[in-house]
């Protein structure tokens, strides 16, 4: 595939990730933040998400096993994790972990092992589409051309 | 793009600037977001740290302040720091939160509250008002 084919796709593709509310406008303030001097910027930030993510997704697992559900400590983990997931635009998995909290609140044992199940599959979708995406950019550059904006 | 915009806009930003968030996400994109504007911020994690900061070091400019973190919040800290008599231009920095948890954290002492996270207009208004005031 030549270099605008790839470009057009990758144009495509990030479209459809707003049209479908996987990513919102904060993703867009990341890209404009990224420049010579922080060209890596998107995919550090990215990559924290991920870490920090996969981390909180354990703990909230783990919390939500207990016999008494100690749902304080649940609330504070997708508190975290609602943040961050606003933080990079995740817009899908932010809105998820707002219904999570409510579910803490009423400490609704059943609601929260939905949502929990809802946020891991928001999640595995939002990060699959990034790294696709980044997979995209990769081939772009390697064939010599640039990112369009 | 928002490179040298201070400059374009005829404003000073040789202002001390103290990140206070327990997200650390949220401090690197605040962190590049300020660093564009030619600001270098100091990061602390928790409103604790922060005080302590301030009586160390003396004060900063301008303060961003996340409202929930563990140790001490964001709403305590403000309290905390408006009693020593800092005089900063303190901003809270919250995620989408009721109009009455944004009303108690103002009330404790700030200047602005924002959501997060910020963006370069969101700066630029902070930069006016640091303009103005010194």
């Amino acid at each position: 595939m030549d270099v605008v084919q790839l470009q057009r796709q990758l144009v495509d593709y990030k479209a459809s990730l707003y049209n479908e509310a996987i990513l919102d406008e904060q993703f867009t303030q990341l890209q404009e933040l990224q420049d010579e001097n922080n060209p890596d910027f998107v995919v550090e930030v990215v990559s924290l998400f991920f870490e920090d993510s996969e981390r909180l997704l354990n703990e909230l697992t783990k919390a939500l096993e207990q016999q008494n559900i100690d749902f304080k400590r649940v609330d504070a983990h997708v508190h975290q994790l609602k943040g961050s997931s606003s933080s990079i635009g995740a817009q899908r998995v932010q809105k998820v972990c707002i219904a999570f909290r409510n579910c803490c609140e009423e400490q609704n044992v059943q609601g929260c092992l939905i949502c929990l199940q809802q946020v891991k599959n928001e999640y595995s979708l939002v990060k699959t589409k990034l790294e696709t995406m980044f997979k995209l950019e990769q081939q772009i550059l390697a064939a010599g051309g640039s990112i369009p904006v | 793009m928002v490179d040298g915009s201070a400059e374009d806009m005829g404003l000073m930003n040789n202002f001390t600037v103290l990140v206070v968030d327990d997200d650390p996400i949220i401090c690197k994109v605040h962190d590049l977001l300020l660093k564009k504007f030619g600001l270098k911020p100091q990061v602390v994690e928790n409103g604790r740290k922060a005080v302590d900061l301030c009586l160390a070091c003396g004060t900063f400019n301008l303060i961003l302040m996340d409202k929930e973190m563990p140790v001490m919040d964001g709403v305590e800290a403000t309290r905390e720091l408006r009693a020593i008599g800092v005089n900063s231009l303190i901003v809270g920095v919250t995620s989408r939160g009721s109009p009455d948890e944004k009303k108690a954290f103002m009330e404790a002492g700030l200047d602005f509250c924002f959501e997060k996270p910020l963006t370069p207009e969101k700066i630029t208004i902070l930069l006016h008002e640091l303009n103005q005031n010194n």
